[in-house]
């Protein structure tokens, strides 16, 4: 049994596992009639406008099959974008284009497309094949983001993203995810992509994973990943908790991205967020849920990312290189 | 919120699909396990007589459910004859009528009858006594001096009737005895003794079951009755208690058979044993048609086969909670494998398995050229579907020409999930790779396999059919799984790195 562990070991951790994360919380925070908001990126776009949290810019949608063929006087003039369906799950269909040379799209890796490709792909996400239970959908085409220089070394084309556990409008936990090459551009855990653990009071690093393993570098870059850190933290944290307020899910995941221009994005909502941010952190959600379950409702949102910041702060694990940051070796290392 | 009302509710399903299952074990002699045989006994009756060219009205005596035999079917053969069955304070009787017939006449009627030794005996009504009994000199005089000698030989009805029947036979048979025998049949002059002396009794016709026999007679048996219970004396031997073999055929103390309109009537009786797997000897149990006997086998039986494979439907379903609940297997649609492991069920599952392989691979290259075309989603898998048909009809063709009949089985595939599979998994290839294309494709496929070992095991076949209140149980336990917040057995595996640490 060198590989397993025991149900003990990881109920001392805290660890929730799927199906106590389906029943005790999303099925007993999230209201269904509220799911659409998430579920259709669309919809949380505009929905975010309205509360005032930026987003991407929209450039377009496509709504009709006889729409698809002006898919590429929607994208001209445009330096990158990305064509993601507006129902889509886990990463799935969005086409991101970083820049177009020659008629030709070029997507992250390198790889070139043509018109067709590009026609083809937003008449599947129209017929609904990225889509939950194959229904007709909506294809959203989005401002390619200008993201943040500092985190350039970080990640491997496309970008990455931080995904923040908003529990009763509490952040409760948050990683950052680093796109490789094995994720092709795209920041999902499952695809390869690598988890970093941050910081709640911080938004430093506090130890990274890539496929549910640990790790202390980036994949494709071989930078170190214990020097992160992320710029804007408050205001990134005040934004994920106000989607609280937004959307009334009690526990949800909210995407965020930095802009170099705009700062602290909302990317998208998740009513059912993964619980590999556990594996990114090292620690359990569980007492920190337990805590937020025990305060007061109708806080705002400001008191309730201090009182998260104030009890959910921790020391990283990562051991930083001596030319980058000297002053925290000795402190990583006790 | 409290979790009270969901417990309650399990707990009543668990309760009552338990109680309808035992109820239905014990009051239907249904087994637990499908390869118990019951001995079930064929009797048939044949009257006969000769017709006055008038109306004429057949009165038999029929069995009823009784100690150690149970009524499953009964059949009739009377060409001609109006028949309705009757069951009042005489018992369970049949009742033929004609308007005109003439000459020799044969009615027939067979009941098949389940050997049930747990079976509790009926509840039989004490005869009342007759108000006066009138004898003839000498014969009174007789019988109140053989009365009185049983009479201070005995201490109880029962002990009285053995006395009594002791006078009449062997070296006991005195002058009284020889003289009454002259006048009286032999069981109703008992009768008319007990009577006499204030006993309860009745003469009541059985028949002695021997496998094979053929044109057998009811013999007369003497019921004795003190209070409420009551016992069978042999009026030949005295012996008292019920043979194993007897089968208690008119049990009022009526005729067996009156007939008017016709002379010389006569009834023969056949039987024959045979051993049945208990599983069929409950399907031909008569419906007796109430909300706890509801049972699938009142339907016809085409109807009835159908169930046997709907039924087995939920056990796929547990399997298929279990293995993502508690086990957290990915698999490709939620109750896809279920479906496949009821085609499994048709084909065998070597030759399942080897078809859904050869399809689904043929298929996904078939697909991959065809997501070149750049086509609608629902084109797309119509296409696939006519695909998948394709390629089924040529294994069929092929394998039929090689030889191999177990390939015409291929067509058991539900075809349009098999499309659907192929479409998913040929997305799942082009955005997550082969790799996760194996985990699901393999989860489902062991699944399916799971299921099909479930849905196809003898004893759950056998459970699933006979006991409806299983049902009940499979659905409080699937709620009982849906309430697991634990970690699944693979997430022990996922998290494991955290602990370590």
């Amino acid at each position: 049994m060198f590989n397993w562990t025991s149900p003990r070991k990881l109920s001392a951790k805290g660890i929730i596992g799927m199906n106590r994360r389906n029943i005790r919380y999303i099925g007993r925070y999230n209201n269904r009639r509220l799911y659409p908001l998430v579920d259709d990126k669309l919809k949380t776009k505009l929905l975010a406008h309205e509360h005032g949290i930026t987003t991407p810019a929209l450039i377009g949608t496509v709504t009709t099959q006889f729409d698809v063929k002006h898919i590429s006087r929607i994208v001209s003039g445009q330096p990158g974008f990305v064509i993601k369906p507006a129902k889509g799950s886990g990463g799935k269909g969005i086409l991101v284009v970083e820049h177009v040379a020659n008629d030709a799209y070029v997507k992250p890796s390198g790889t070139r497309l043509g018109r067709g490709d590009l026609e083809r792909h937003v008449s599947n996400i129209l017929s609904g094949l990225y889509s939950l239970g194959g229904s007709p959908d909506v294809a959203v085409v989005e401002a390619l983001i200008n993201f943040d220089e500092s985190l350039t070394e970080y990640t491997y084309e496309g970008v990455p993203d931080i995904r923040v556990i908003i529990f009763q409008g509490y952040p409760v936990m948050a990683m950052m995810r680093l796109s490789t090459a094995a994720s092709d551009g795209k920041a999902n855990l499952h695809q390869g992509a690598v988890g970093v653990g941050l910081d709640i009071a911080t938004g430093t690093a506090l130890r990274g994973v890539q496929f549910d393993r640990s790790r202390s570098d980036h994949p494709d870059t071989g930078h170190e990943l214990a020097s992160l850190k992320i710029p804007g933290w408050d205001t990134l944290l005040l934004l994920a908790a106000g989607c609280h307020e937004m959307t009334g899910l009690g526990y949800l995941g909210a995407d965020m991205v930095l802009d170099r221009d705009h700062g602290p994005m909302l990317l998208e909502l998740n009513a059912r967020p993964g619980l590999a941010i556990q594996m990114a952190n090292g620690e359990g959600l569980r007492p920190r849920l337990d805590l937020i379950e025990q305060q007061p409702p109708h806080v705002d949102a400001k008191s309730r990312v201090s009182f998260a910041q104030q009890h959910f702060a921790r020391r990283g694990e990562l051991h930083p290189t001596m030319n980058n940051t000297p002053g925290t070796v000795s402190v990583s290392a006790s | 919120m409290s979790r009270l009302p969901f417990y309650i509710l399990t707990g009543i399903l668990m309760i009552a699909g338990i109680g309808m299952s035992i109820h239905r074990h014990v009051q239907f002699d249904v087994p637990w396990t499908p390869g118990e045989q019951r001995q079930v006994w064929e009797v048939e009756a044949q009257v006969s007589f000769d017709a006055d060219n008038g109306p004429v009205i057949v009165d038999m005596a029929l069995p009823s459910n009784q100690q150690d035999y149970r009524v499953l079917t009964e059949n009739t053969a009377s060409s001609g004859y109006g028949l309705s069955f009757l069951e009042d304070d005489r018992g369970r009787r049949a009742e033929w009528s004609r308007r005109e017939a003439s000459g020799t006449q044969r009615l027939y009627y067979s009941v098949q009858l389940l050997a049930a030794p747990d079976s509790r005996p009926p509840r039989s009504v004490r005869p009342e006594l007759p108000e006066t009994i009138v004898w003839e000199r000498p014969y009174g005089t007789a019988a109140t001096e053989i009365i009185d000698r049983a009479h201070q030989r005995s201490a109880d009805p029962f002990t009285f009737t053995r006395e009594l029947i002791r006078e009449f036979t062997g070296d006991r048979q005195g002058e009284n005895a020889r003289l009454l025998l002259n006048e009286f049949e032999r069981t109703p002059l008992f009768v008319r003794l007990l009577n006499e002396a204030g006993v309860h009794a009745r003469s009541i016709s059985g028949l002695l079951l021997e496998d094979g026999r053929r044109r057998q007679n009811l013999t007369t048996w003497l019921q004795v009755f003190d209070e409420d219970q009551w016992a069978l004396y042999n009026p030949t031997t005295g012996e008292q208690g019920r043979p194993d073999n007897l089968l208690l055929w008119e049990a009022n103390g009526e005729a067996v058979l009156e007939v008017e309109g016709g002379t010389n009537s006569d009834i023969g009786f056949s039987m024959i044993r045979h051993n049945q797997p208990a599983a069929a000897a409950v399907r031909n149990q008569l419906s007796t048609d109430t909300l706890l006997n509801f049972s699938i086998h009142s339907l016809p039986l085409e109807e009835q086969a159908l169930f046997q494979t709907i039924l087995l439907i939920p056990i796929g379903a547990l399997v298929v909670v279990f293995l993502r609940v508690l086990v957290g297997i990915k698999t490709s649609g939620t109750f896809m494998p279920v479906l496949i492991a009821l085609a499994f069920i048709q084909t065998s599952l070597l030759t399942g398995l080897i078809g859904f392989l050869l399809v689904v691979a043929v298929g996904l290259v078939i697909r991959n050229y065809l997501s070149y075309l750049n086509l609608l989603l629902v084109a797309r898998v119509s296409a696939v579907i006519i695909t998948v048909i394709a390629i089924i009809s040529v294994f069929s063709v092929l394998s039929y020409r090689f030889g191999l009949n177990a390939g015409l089985t291929i067509t058991f595939f539900p075809m349009i999930i098999l499309a659907w599979t192929i479409e998913r998994m040929s997305i799942l290839w082009e955005e997550e790779g082969p790799k996760e294309v194996l985990i699901q494709g393999g989860g489902s496929l062991l699944t399916a396999i799971l299921a099909y070992l479930a849905m196809n095991n003898p004893w759950v076949r056998h459970i699933t059919f006979n006991f409806l209140g299983v049902q009940f149980i499979l659905m409080s336990l699937i709620l009982l799984l849906g309430n697991y917040t634990g970690y699944r057995l693979l997430e022990l595996r996922r998290f494991k790195p955290v602990t370590e640490d």
